[in-house]
């Protein structure tokens, strides 16, 4: 459970870097043992400035990263604005958004700082239209049609994930950030099922998506995509 | 390394380790593959028992519940012997009998228990394979033993932040992960065969 940033990023380091650099990272975990990503951030920075490299596929890992990022933008936004949006999420299920919420705006947050680490860009958050033009118009007016959007993007991320694994199996931190948010993103997809009564499964297999079935799914979501 | 300390902390030493001349799990790929396929094994039987004869109250959503994670469980077992072959582990001696399973809160907790554990022993477990199918079934199975522990947290807990609780998610938004080592003391208590683990790879 216990996650050090340094710890991340001093693996990542381990695989291509130089040696003075890892020992400086060696030494800021000595010193700082669990520290807040807000402290971390500027620190990673400093790595994409040296710039970092992760062997042997490093643009691999960029592209793909940040696909992940855009999907994860994507679902923040969802939910922040769906919980500001006055009564559309009852009273009973508030807790179950605001964690999921609070996980989406963690993934985005991480991947960021994860995109700068390894030398990439990490761009802000496109606009998004959550009607997917006009198919959901009562996406933030009527519960039942939230859920079902959120429902698509769970499972969408879910896929999302299993489908880009792959891309990351030269890079065991990467990797293993990369399941264990798959996990996450398993996690509400079936406490959403559940919320609207529908199996929190398909069965025992989940199935992955291609980057192009992602988009399919979730592309009308942002603008000038699909 | 980890398989020694880890013994010294078995409540049981049910697992016997390096040398020990318990089962093998292999090495590269297929002993990742092992390692997954022994926690299925548990999971499988376990929920066996569980729909055999369900616990007092169990009202229908929940055996209906139980009775697909069964199903999965099963089909976990089965896809995993078969990828494995000739080198798969042998069947497994278990024992619950720490279970009591005609009561819905020792039914639920070890339930909740083993799924939160099979998520983060995937977790641990996908960075030691090589072979990106292999990584690929992995994942295929991994997702939905989630689903599994967040249904089964939501049973416990309903609607609150149990499903994705901050005990498995951490503050960057990552869900649990256990070494092997983490993974045998959980799942030590149920697994009465002494499996030898010394040839899992390094992640």
């Amino acid at each position: 459970m216990d996650f050090n940033i340094l710890d991340f990023v001093s693996n990542l380091d381990k695989e291509n870097a130089s040696d003075s650099r890892r020992a400086f990272f060696q030494k800021m975990g000595e010193h700082g043992g669990k520290i807040a990503l807000a402290a971390a951030t500027p620190i990673l920075a400093s790595c994409a400035a040296i710039g970092t490299t992760v062997a042997p596929n490093r643009e691999l890992a960029v592209t793909t990263l940040q696909f992940a990022l855009l999907l994860e933008e994507l679902e923040h936004a969802f939910y922040v604005r769906a919980l500001a949006t006055g009564s559309l999420i009852p009273s009973s299920d508030r807790a179950v958004f605001t964690q999921i919420s609070k996980h989406e705006g963690a993934h985005v947050t991480f991947l960021t700082t994860g995109i700068t680490g390894i030398g990439g860009k990490a761009e802000a958050a496109p606009d998004f239209d959550f009607t997917a033009r006009g198919k959901y118009p009562g996406v933030f007016r009527s519960y039942r049609t939230f859920l079902e959007v959120s429902q698509m993007l769970e499972d969408t991320g879910v896929k999302a994930y299993k489908g880009q694994a792959p891309n990351l199996i030269t890079s065991s931190p990467l990797l293993t950030a990369a399941l264990r948010i798959h996990s996450v993103e398993a996690r509400h997809a079936a406490e959403v099922r559940r919320l609207r009564g529908v199996k929190p499964w398909d069965g025992a297999f989940d199935q992955p998506a291609s980057k192009e079935q992602v988009l399919a799914s979730a592309g009308g979501f942002i603008k000038g995509k699909a | 390394m980890l398989a020694a300390a880890a013994t010294s902390l078995l409540p049981r030493g049910l697992f016997a380790q390096t040398g020990g001349g318990g089962a093998s799990l292999g090495s590269g790929d297929v002993a990742v593959l092992n390692y997954a396929y022994a926690l299925e094994q548990l999971e499988a039987a376990f929920y066996t028992r569980v729909t055999s004869s369900f616990y007092a109250g169990a009202n229908a959503t929940e055996r209906s519940y139980l009775s697909d994670i069964h199903q999965h469980e099963v089909a976990h077992r089965s896809f995993l012997k078969g990828a494995l072959g000739g080198s798969a582990l042998p069947d497994l001696e278990l024992d619950f009998s720490s279970v009591n399973f005609r009561d819905r809160q020792s039914v639920l907790t070890t339930a909740s228990l083993l799924e939160d554990t099979g998520v983060a022993a995937y977790n641990g477990a996908g960075p030691m394979l090589r072979d990106p199918q292999n990584l690929m079934s992995a994942g295929r199975i991994v997702s939905v033993e989630a689903r599994h522990a967040a249904t089964l947290r939501d049973l416990l807990h309903p609607r609150s932040t149990a499903f994705a609780g901050d005990d498995q998610v951490d503050a960057f938004g990552l869900g649990s992960i256990m070494k092997p080592s983490a993974v045998l003391k959980t799942a030590g208590t149920f697994i009465r065969t002494p499996i030898d683990f010394s040839g899992l790879p390094k992640a």
